[in-house]
């Protein structure tokens, strides 16, 4: 029986008690000329409330626990002693009948799994039942108990409020929880990888070259050293993409709130917001066939011969493009934040408008700015289309932008779609390369959130 | 002049010497509305010119069309002819940038920038080009944070952020600032609206004291304040300049009952 008919269950024993609870305030209302505290749909949602949610949370979890018990009655059925006692044959067999009992397959390979169906069947049947009539009971209890409270004086409306408020605490709670359940799965995949693998030798080796193929039992700390792809990340996320997006994000963000006409910009920013929206595939491919090949092109044609069709430099480029509106929206944001008492200010000491963005427009906004340009950066840092695309495998710990470099995001890719078993080094450092990247987004984020925090109170 | 009403006035004037400002009948628009109507008046060196009137009435409009800060408005438009030592600062050759370092202003709410208070004074003469070296420059600064009465209060901290002094060390940190650049009127739009009394009387010292050098324009909302500070007033009503004279007789014998009844309070 699909959880839906519990939800609509518990939704019907929800209006029933909305409408009961609703007519009985009316009744004191009307019968007893009471004056009420709360208005008559208050009491109905209060009511309402108690036969909805205990209801729900019984539906949900024995939706988790009924598997459990039809899989016990199925086992102790005599048919089930004829299983082998562990393997995958064990649990295909079983995963079979299941299958088969509740409708979701039609036909069985195993035999045994045959045998096996009707009883399947059976406890699904009694425990579904079972189910639906405790929630109907446990409803219907909640519901009653509410209903029995209800009295002309009494504080339906507050207490629905701190309903309505701790529904909303769950509901942010989910994203929350939901990061933490990320954070605890990566770092208890980090600790088996640096169970294998020296940390030191991780963080702080200049090698990278991974064996996914290789016997675990012989794994070469010196073959994790992360180095070159945390080298290839910062050169290309964090100074080449930034050496476009800076400036280029800054100027136009001067022009559009300090000289292009308000129409301009009322075309101009939302265009430069929908870019910051065009999927990073997008511009992977753009880097990869366009700009990748050009500049190798180019490079090769005054004398670079080492330029890769792959170079952190393309890579480099399109991402700073990229990141462009981004700096842009951030800068704008924070230079339309000064007061206009500042801008009047230096205008009339006769400054130029020129003056004037340099001198005091930009300085009081550095701080948003850095901002921007931080939460830019971990945007960058974070990126992996491009850098697949454009950006190549190697681990080149080398300065030259024409050279191909790797990056903790494209290796994290490679590793985890890689030939390994899943508890290979290999494939588990991925976790790793995944924890400390998690790890420089979230200072950059925070850090750059209390800036901005901080360069708001300034201005109140 | 040609508002037959001010002639006798202005031949009062006599004393003052030529006009350092001379406004000619100008109009201000805001898009199509007019803000001030063909509005004269001569202003003079020496001199605190007051102007009061009700609020909404365009003393601030007027005000900023003497040094035209109205440009930055884009809606804004000026008629009619303002000289300064008798050239046209509307004309097209005008320098708007030497128009300011020569007719510097004081707002309503102080605004320092946020930088350290010895750079907020250094920044004019450094836009332009008034100190040949680095003691020039401090020269300078110290000079006009005495003049402004400053001095004493911060010579110890220049390094400080100008924000971090109080509303009335501000105000008179951005007087100090408008006088750096050495100019030839000062305009105040209400510069002690946001402070109390001690930084007011403050503040109205220094007018005082500053009035030998320069010819200050100050708007207020204070009677009393035009009438102590100002040897000159001129009230404002709906965009009209309805009288204008000596503040004594502005104050104790007004010509107009406009102007009596507004400066006994009988009028918004
Ligand atoms: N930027 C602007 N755009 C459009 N109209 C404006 C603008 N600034 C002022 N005005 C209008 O011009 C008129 C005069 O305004 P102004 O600020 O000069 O008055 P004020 O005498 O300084 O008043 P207050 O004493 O309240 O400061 C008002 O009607 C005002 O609404
Ligand atoms: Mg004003």
């Amino acid at each position: 029986m699909s959880p839906a008919i519990f939800v609509l269950v518990a939704i019907g024993l929800g209006l029933v008690g909305w409408l009961a609870a609703r007519s009985r305030a009316w009744a004191f209302a009307s019968n007893e000329g009471a004056r009420l505290h709360s208005l008559p749909n208050y009491h109905g949602w209060y009511v309402a409330m108690w036969a909805f949610v205990p209801a729900v949370i019984f539906a949900l979890v024995w939706n988790a626990v009924s598997p459990n018990l039809v899989m016990q009655a199925v086992l102790s059925d005599p048919a089930a002693a004829k299983l082998p006692e562990f393997g995958i044959t064990r649990d295909t067999v079983l995963a079979e009948a299941m299958a088969v009992a509740s409708g979701s397959a039609q036909g069985v390979f195993n035999p045994l799994a045959r045998e096996l169906v009707e009883p399947a069947r059976n406890a699904m049947r009694l425990y579904s039942i079972i189910g639906l009539v405790v929630t109907v009971l446990v409803g219907f209890a909640a519901g009653v108990f509410a209903f029995t409270r209800l009295r002309p004086d009494f504080t339906a409306r507050t207490r629905v409020e701190r309903g309505v408020m701790l529904g909303l605490l769950v509901a942010s709670l989910v994203a929350i929880l939901t990061t933490f359940g990320i954070v605890a799965s990566l770092l208890f995949e980090t600790i088996r990888f640096f169970g294998m693998v020296n940390p030191i030798d991780f963080l702080f080796g200049t090698q990278w070259s991974p064996n996914p193929m290789g016997d675990p039992a012989f794994t070469n700390s010196e073959d994790y050293g992360a180095l070159p792809l945390f080298w290839g990340t910062i050169y290309i996320g964090a100074i080449i993409a930034m050496i476009v997006a800076i400036p280029l994000g800054l100027m136009s963000a001067v022009y559009l709130t300090q000289y292009a006409n308000p129409t301009f910009r009322k075309w101009m920013k939302p265009i430069l917001e929908i870019l910051a929206g065009v999927p990073t595939v997008v511009y992977g491919y753009f880097a990869a066939l366009t700009v990748a090949p050009f500049i190798r092109d180019v490079a090769r044609s005054v004398g670079i011969a080492s330029a890769s069709s792959e170079s952190a430099i393309a890579a480099g480029l399109v991402m700073g493009v990229m990141i462009i509106p981004f700096v842009s929206s951030m800068a704008d944001d924070s230079i339309a934040a000064v007061p206009s008492a500042m801008r009047d200010g230096s205008l009339a000491m006769g400054a130029t408008k020129s003056e004037t963005i340099r001198k005091v427009l930009i300085p009081a906004a550095l701080p948003g700015i850095v901002a921007g340009v931080m939460l830019a950066i971990s945007r960058a840092i974070g990126e992996t289309m491009i850098v697949v695309m454009a950006a190549g495998a190697a681990a080149n710990l080398t300065g030259n932008p024409f050279e191909s470099m790797t990056t903790v995001t494209y290796q994290i890719v490679a590793m985890l779609t890689g030939e390994g078993s899943f508890d290979h080094p290999a494939t588990l450092s991925a976790f790793a390369l995944g924890m400390v990247l998690f790890i420089v987004t979230l200072a950059l984020n925070f850090f750059a959130l209390r800036v901005v925090k901080r360069y708001r109170e300034a201005y109140e | 002049m040609n508002n037959p009403e001010l002639e006798g006035q202005v031949a009062g004037f006599s004393d003052a010497g030529p006009a350092k400002i001379s406004a000619n009948k100008v109009s201000v628009f805001y898009g199509e509305k007019k803000a001030i109507d063909e509005v004269s008046i001569d202003i003079h060196t020496k001199y605190v010119t007051a102007f009061i009137g009700p609020s909404g009435c365009g003393k601030s409009t007027f005000l900023r069309t003497l040094n035209r800060m109205n440009d930055t408005i884009p809606s804004a438009r000026v008629d009619g002819e303002i000289l300064l030592d008798g050239e046209d600062i509307y004309r097209s050759k005008m320098d708007v940038v030497q128009l300011r370092a020569r007719v510097g202003m004081v707002f309503q709410k102080p605004n320092p920038f946020p930088k350290s208070i010895y750079d907020n004074i250094a920044y004019g003469p450094k836009i332009h080009g008034l100190a040949e070296s680095k003691s020039d420059l401090d020269g300078i600064v110290e000079q006009s944070l005495q003049r402004a009465g400053l001095w004493d209060e911060v010579k110890d901290r220049l390094s400080d952020s100008g924000t971090a002094l109080s509303g009335g060390q501000q105000q008179r940190l951005c007087i100090a600032r408008a006088i750096a650049v050495d100019p030839e009127v000062i305009l105040m739009d209400e510069p002690c609206s946001a402070l109390d009394p001690i930084a007011t009387a403050r503040i109205e010292e220094l007018i005082d004291e500053l009035r030998g050098r320069y010819a200050i324009v100050i708007v207020t909302h204070s009677m009393q304040q035009a009438a102590r500070v100002s040897q000159r007033t001129a009230f404002f009503h709906l965009g009209n300049l309805v009288e204008y004279g000596r503040t004594s007789d502005i104050f104790t014998n007004p010509r107009e009952e406009r102007t009596k009844d507004y400066i006994t309070g009988r009028y918004g």
